[in-house]
């Protein structure tokens, strides 16, 4: 017998092992925008809300870096991570809002009940400014630099461990 | 009668939790006015994937975000953009995910590397078992 016999059964073992191996592995199914690292496509959403002005993609060219909040009245995780944006908001973080998909009342609803950590929210309907940006649902969050960079995404809600984490990131885009 | 259609209207009108009272995009589901560019549209749409709902392309699902995508594609299409331009601007923003056509790149150069190899592994087998016995 020669040992090129086993060749194929080693093959095929080997194989089945990657196999199951993968398998076992947690499936990570988030979607990364790509656009992380390049500059904010130009946009202008009028206001989703009468408390609060729309948003200009120009309006992130200047001043400290800020948050670009994806949301929605509609979503459950966005109340999850609301007491989390007003942490940030304490902390001096300037966070613009853009609600997908949204009619004026349930946002006024919405923020009335959960608080409102927004200084602008863009009304995106037709989630062209989601798509712009390579988002792939709601809540998700940007860090945009003085200079209308992206340079960070989170995807889904904001936990309280991520607060710090965002802030870090905040303070690298400052620099 | 009017107030019994009314109170009917309003049970109706309930919208769903998780998807959002907004009406769906204009071109979701209309289809373009020139059929010519309706069909470039949908044979792009086949080779989308939706973003939300990942083993469907944005043509086959009824997910808002679908419904999105494919406006997005119809106005573009509409607007004399190439197909393989619209497939760009989708990929510079989410990546090769977003593609059902697979390009070649640095993590899928195996799947089209590794067939013709195992070919021509096969091939060099059977010509040398044939050589052999002949």
């Amino acid at each position: 017998m020669s040992w090129r016999l086993w060749l194929p059964f080693l093959l095929f073992f080997g194989f089945a092992g990657l196999a199951a191996y993968q398998l076992s592995q947690p499936k990570d199914d988030t979607i990364k925008s790509t656009m992380v690292g390049k500059e904010l496509p130009y946009f202008t959403l009028p206001p989703a809300s009468l408390e609060r002005p729309g948003v200009d993609s120009r309006y992130f060219y200047e001043g400290e870096p800020k948050l670009l909040n994806i949301w929605a009245s509609w979503c459950l995780p966005c109340i999850a991570e609301a007491a989390q944006l007003e942490q940030l908001k304490d902390e001096g973080v300037e966070i613009v809002g853009v609600a997908i998909r949204d009619e004026p009342t349930d946002v006024m609803r919405f923020l009335t009940q959960h608080g409102n950590p927004y200084t602008r929210i863009g009304r995106d309907d037709l989630s062209e400014v989601q798509l712009a940006i390579g988002s792939s649902g709601v809540p998700e969050t940007f860090v945009i630099d003085g200079k209308g960079v992206i340079t960070y995404q989170h995807v889904g809600d904001i936990r309280h461990e991520h607060v710090p984490m965002l802030l870090e990131e905040l303070r690298k885009a400052g620099r | 009668m009017r107030d019994l259609l009314a109170l009917l209207a309003i049970v109706l009108a309930v919208p769903l939790a998780a998807q959002g009272s907004a009406p769906p995009a204009p071109y979701a589901y209309r289809q373009l006015d020139d059929p010519d560019q309706e069909a470039v549209a949908r044979e792009l749409m086949h080779t989308l994937r939706c973003i939300r709902c990942q083993s469907q392309s944005i043509a086959d699902s009824d997910a808002p975000m679908a419904g999105d995508m494919r406006h997005q594609v119809r106005i573009r299409i509409a607007a004399g953009e190439e197909p393989e331009a619209v497939r760009r601007w989708l990929m510079a923003r989410y990546g090769d995910y977003v593609s059902y056509e697979p390009v070649m790149s640095a993590t899928t150069w195996p799947l089209f590397a590794i067939p013709p190899i195992l070919a021509l592994l096969a091939g060099l087998i059977v010509w040398r078992r044939l050589r052999r016995r002949a």
